[in-house]
């Protein structure tokens, strides 16, 4: 196959003053690539022919490449990880593109994640947000007996289907507006159908959309891009599912006087 | 206070806003359009109502107060959303695609100042007898019940007469229906409602209430443009 690319090129960091810095589109035209290879290994391919020329190889992240870890993911033609659905861009071969295809690969776009170079974003926003809430404070020990906490199956399953999140911050790149609602719902979802999860439930729901605001994410319009670009497919039902929570934990929430210290916010 | 301006200030808190005064504001447009339908019943039907509209006095000027505060919440929250949806992604893709959201989604911020800057018109037009002041103008009968022996019947009819102004005013209609369309089927979604079987039911029932708003305003329109409506001879 013959393949020509046009990937964003950007050598240092964004900032917010300066986000797109001296970056810019460059056109790369590949010449025998297997319909075999996945997206990155055609990538790769790109890269040893740049560094025999020496040019400075393409940048992009990437780790287990069996769809699990979450750390690749480029934005591909607009879609976010291609346009297979349900697959990350490990996953993605090139028997999905046609022959001469022009293919167009840009970098995850919000300023919540901040370009390093070329296609990698950093989104140590991401964990920040888990960190604020997605988790559970108390120590469990040791796995108990498998049927010792009865969770029904429906809610099990529920859970799981959030639970199954990545983190590959496919959502944020996809939502017009650069939203994180998919993945912070996700978080939400995750613990909020299981009894150990529940008990946090109010403090977590605060704590998580105080951080996602804070990391300067967009708002969620409803039109459910995220859902369609989700490598993991998680329903956007979880959203809904942070919007009760949050709701329900500020009315619940008990007014902080002011000498209280180290309230919980 | 605090508490409340928090939670208007959080992503949830300004979509939960947009929510619930979205809703209200369709209230009113549906109250609207049944009292408008008074139209097809003829000059007294509809001159009476405006009539025991107007009666209500006091109630009446809580109402317009509360249905503006809530209109202009709407706004501000809209475009409060909107400015930080654009700094948060300061970069736009170089290729864009879309893949499954609808055309009515993508212009609620273009279908609402285009429905904002109708209103204004509207109320010039119907309200303050500004755009068409001889409309505004003509007078029922001494003998008829009458607010202040103003005729609505009269004054609607005389300007739909106009074919450029039941046009608009058609026009207008369809961009009410993509952000009603919108609007409705986010409603649910936003105060925390998604159910497998109901959430398609609901969707389906907002393309309903939407178009039967929408159509609605324009029989009114028509029917007048048709002359299936006609003034008092």
């Amino acid at each position: 196959m013959r393949i020509s690319l046009h990937i964003w090129r950007q050598s240092k960091k964004s900032t917010k003053a300066n986000f797109k810095q001296d970056g810019k589109m460059v056109r790369y035209q590949l010449d025998h690539v297997s319909p075999d290879m996945s997206f990155l290994e055609m990538l790769d391919v790109l890269n040893e022919q740049l560094t025999k020329k020496g040019e400075e190889p393409v940048a992009f992240d990437h780790d287990c490449r069996e769809g699990v870890c979450g750390s690749c993911g480029v934005m591909i033609d607009g879609e976010a990880h291609g346009p297979e659905s349900g697959t990350t861009t490990c996953q993605l071969h090139m028997r999905s593109f046609r022959d001469g295809a022009e293919i167009w690969v840009e970098p995850w776009r919000a300023a919540a994640f901040p370009v390093v170079k070329d296609l990698v974003v950093d989104r140590s926003a991401f964990d920040r947000v888990v960190q604020s809430g997605a988790f559970i404070s108390v120590n469990t020990g040791a796995p108990q007996d498998a049927n010792a906490i009865p969770v029904p199956k429906a809610d099990a399953d529920r859970a799981f289907d959030a639970a199954t999140c990545i983190g590959c911050g496919a959502c944020v790149a996809a939502c017009k507006n650069a939203s994180a609602m998919l993945f912070v719902g996700a978080k939400v979802s995750h613990f909020l159908h299981l009894p150990q999860g529940r008990v946090e439930r109010e403090q977590r729901a605060r704590h998580l959309v105080a951080a996602m605001d804070q990391e300067g994410f967009g708002n969620c319009t409803n039109q459910n891009e995220c859902e369609a670009a989700c490598p993991k497919e998680i329903p956007v039902r979880v959203i809904a599912e942070m919007n009760r929570e949050f709701v329900r934990a500020k009315v619940r929430q008990e007014p902080v006087s002011s000498k209280r210290v180290g309230g919980d916010g | 206070m605090t508490w409340l301006t928090d939670f208007w200030r959080s992503s949830i808190g300004g979509k939960v806003t947009m929510a619930v005064t979205g809703v209200l504001l369709f209230g009113f447009v549906v109250a609207h359009l049944l009292g408008n339908l008074l139209l097809l019943a003829g000059p007294d039907a509809i001159n009476s109502y405006a009539k025991w509209l107007h009666d209500k006095g006091p109630l009446l000027w809580v109402a317009r107060i509360g249905l503006i505060a809530i209109f202009l919440l709407h706004i501000v929250t809209a475009i409060r959303l909107s400015r930080a949806n654009k700094v948060a992604r300061p970069v736009a893709y170089a290729k864009e695609a879309t893949m499954q959201a609808s055309m009515a989604s993508r212009s609620m911020l273009w279908s609402g100042l285009s429905l904002l800057v109708f209103v204004v018109y509207h109320l010039l037009h119907f309200t303050f007898g500004v755009t068409n002041a001889e409309h505004f103008a003509k007078k029922a009968a001494p003998s008829t019940a009458a607010w202040n022996g103003h005729d609505v019947h009269a004054m609607v009819v005389a300007s739909f007469q106009v074919p450029v102004i039941a046009i608009a005013y058609a026009a207008f209609q369809l961009v009410l229906f993509l952000h009603l369309l919108h609007g409705l089927q986010s409603f649910a979604q936003t105060l925390g409602v998604h159910h497998a079987r109901y959430t398609p039911m609901i969707k389906k029932l907002s393309v309903l209430l939407a178009a039967a708003i929408a159509g609605g305003n324009v029989l009114l329109a028509l029917s007048v443009l048709l002359g299936l409506v006609k003034g008092a001879a």
